[in-house]
């Protein structure tokens, strides 16, 4: 183990994996000359231009690429810039990756993973800052990953290109130089389970992705009050470990659930649900959210900092489930 | 171009079955036999078989949402075709496809598509693994005029233009997008003049001339393979039956202009250059069509009889 930052873990992975497994490939735009954030840096050099492959700025190519790529047998890590551009080619997702499987009656694998940075936090305004992953959750035959910390983030691409499925794999923009100790070898953090990120007793956060350290930051600060939270990072959005949250919910009687996007119709919204239905007679407090408002996400810094969930909010959500308490 | 007589009379038998297929399909759908929806490829026979001749099992192939064609031109069982129509087990999507899903990964189709445009990304997909792992492999991408309008036609035309990757692009001109005539959604006139923008080659052909179509599909094949890129064929043909169901598409479409379509059946005049080069008998012609029709109505009852998927079936094969 030692300590690296969230970027280089991911960058890491990828060129174990394409070291271990000749089939896999890797595209997207500049990836290869210019990688944008850095993450696919080093890869040209070390694997050539045919399995790093820069491509037109053209995503409904870079995905369907991968779609009959990977039914052709090869295992494609396609990158879309931005996830606010994976829009521009929701086809090839809903309708050609998710379904081609179910539709052709179990004959297509499709082993696919698409990498795509997300969230706010940098002024990049409406079309470079948003967390779309509750519309990816919506759509049976995707998986959806969204790593917090550099560890999760090395196991969880190095599980997500050995899986069978389309992968979505959400790297938000503010993890990127997170730095955490990982360990130099291969390993996998298995799709689908969650974490317990800070053991607590009074209530427990659910938080995914840059949300789990603004949850933590929260957890210090409430602990300073005298409440102890519990932290669960779900991981994978998709697969969802409920049985990991019930039985914290089970343990805390209290539930305030996390993440960046919007909260309307968010993945907070089937968490909340899916506690109320399996848990209610344990919860002596509404599920409550801190999420974003239903609002484009905004450029200027003092609206910005309006619009995303933080520690602050979270603490005081949290408190007002405490003082709840009967 | 040489080619042996076995594969011209299989070539002949291949679209004929197409014909009768369909014919087949339709009974069905005005019987109310099969549900949803079917997009007939009657008329258009000499483009699937015409191309598909022109490439082996393993090549790949993407159709569209008229796919039967392409499935009976690469090697499709009509009685598993039927069966899928029938939402059976025996279909090859066990039934959860359909007629606008109908495709056979083992047969190296990428899919029957339901929506427009959207397979030709996907067909570079499996030619870019062809060029990967170094195989001699070609992708046929299947695509209508109405499609060359979306952006995805255009994005995989392109990055298989840089990447130079074995596809063949193999346009059905059938001079309708849906329901509206080519010269009301497109300013060209000739599709294959799109190429242009691409810096590679692109050829019109007699879409109703089976051989005329499998010459420049082979030669389009052969450069795909060689490692010299893509290519765009485009074959002007016309569907008997409507965009979509059982309907012949009078509605839209002027009965001198229907007339004339079929005067130039693709089915005939194949049959007629056959007999002409004594590649074939009028007799032995006569067998084939029987012989096809006993197989179809054989398909049919095979199909019929297939028992259908039960609940348990509804939750399986959503993720491998």
């Amino acid at each position: 183990m030692r300590p690296i930052i969230y970027l280089m873990a991911i960058n890491e992975a990828l060129q174990q994996e394409m070291e271990r497994d000749s089939t896999i490939f890797v595209a997207g735009e500049d990836v290869g000359q210019h990688p944008p954030f850095g993450v696919t840096m080093g890869l040209l050099p070390r694997f050539g231009p045919q399995r790093v492959v820069d491509t037109p700025i053209s995503e409904s190519a870079i995905l369907g690429l991968a779609v009959g790529a990977a039914a052709a047998g090869l295992r494609p890590v396609v990158e879309i810039m931005f996830m606010d551009f994976l829009f521009v080619a929701f086809d090839q997702v809903i309708n050609q990756m998710a379904k081609m499987r179910y539709m052709f009656g179990g004959k297509a694998k499709l082993p696919i993973v698409v990498r795509s940075p997300c969230g706010g936090g940098y002024s990049l305004a409406a079309q470079h800052s948003q967390s779309l992953e509750a519309m990816l959750c919506h759509i049976p035959g995707l998986k959806v990953v969204m790593p917090a910390t550099p560890y999760d983030a090395k196991g969880l691409l190095t599980a997500a290109i050995r899986d069978d499925n389309p992968v979505f794999f959400l790297e938000h923009k503010k993890c990127y130089t997170v730095a955490g100790d990982v360990p130099q070898e291969q390993y996998e953090v298995p799709l689908g389970v969650a974490e317990v990120k800070r053991p607590g007793s009074d209530v427990t956060i659910v938080a995914t992705s840059y949300m789990v350290h603004e949850a933590l930051q929260a957890a210090d600060e409430l602990a300073k009050r005298g409440i102890e939270a519990e932290v669960i990072d779900p991981r994978t959005l998709l697969p969802l470990d409920m049985e990991a949250i019930l039985t914290s919910v089970r343990k805390t009687h209290r539930v305030v659930i996390v993440h960046e996007a919007v909260e309307f119709c968010g993945v907070g919204a089937e968490i909340a649900a899916q506690v109320a239905e399996a848990a209610f007679d344990a919860l002596e407090a509404p599920p409550l959210r801190v999420a974003a408002p239903f609002c484009p996400v905004p450029f200027s810094p003092p609206l910005e900092e309006a619009y995303l969930p933080n520690a602050q909010k979270i603490t005081d959500t949290v408190l007002s489930v405490a003082q709840a308490k009967t | 171009m040489d080619i042996p007589r076995e594969k011209l009379i299989e070539m002949y038998e291949r679209m004929v079955t197409i014909r009768q297929f369909e014919e087949g399909a339709a009974g069905l759908m005005r019987d109310g036999r099969i549900k949803g929806m079917v997009h007939l490829y009657a008329g258009e026979e000499a483009v699937a078989v015409g191309a598909c001749f022109a490439v082996g099992k393993e090549d790949y192939i993407a159709s569209t949402h008229r796919g039967h064609g392409h499935l009976i031109a690469k090697g499709g069982d009509p009685k598993n075709m039927y069966a899928e129509l029938f939402g059976g087990q025996d279909g090859y999507c066990h039934g959860k496809g359909g007629s606008v899903h109908i495709a056979d990964l083992d047969l190296g189709i990428l899919g029957a598509n339901g929506i427009v445009g959207a397979g030709p990304p996907i067909a570079v997909g499996a030619a870019f693994a062809a060029q990967y792992k170094g195989e001699r492999g070609v992708s046929l991408c299947f695509f209508g005029d109405g499609a060359t309008n979306q952006g995805t036609v255009h994005e995989a035309l392109n990055l298989a233009a840089i990447l130079k990757l074995p596809v063949v692009f193999i346009c059905e001109n059938n001079l309708y997008g849906e329901w509206t005539r080519q010269d009301r959604h497109q300013t060209v006139k000739d599709i294959a003049e799109r190429a242009k923008a691409y810096a590679i080659p692109g050829i019109t052909v007699d879409g109703m001339d089976v051989m005329a179509v499998h010459e420049a599909v082979s030669e389009a094949v052969e450069r795909a393979r060689r490692g010299d890129g893509p290519s765009l064929v485009e074959c002007k043909t016309y569907r008997y039956f409507d965009h979509q169901g059982v309907g012949d598409g009078a509605a839209d479409r002027a009965a001198e202009e229907m007339e004339e379509w079929r005067a130039r059946d693709a089915i005939v005049r194949f049959r007629r250059h056959l007999v002409q080069t004594e590649a074939l008998t009028e007799a032995e012609a006569e067998d084939i069509d029987r012989r096809v029709a006993a197989r179809i109505e054989e398909a049919i009852a095979f199909a019929a009889a297939s028992p259908l998927p039960t609940e348990e079936d509804l939750l399986t094969d959503v993720y491998a």
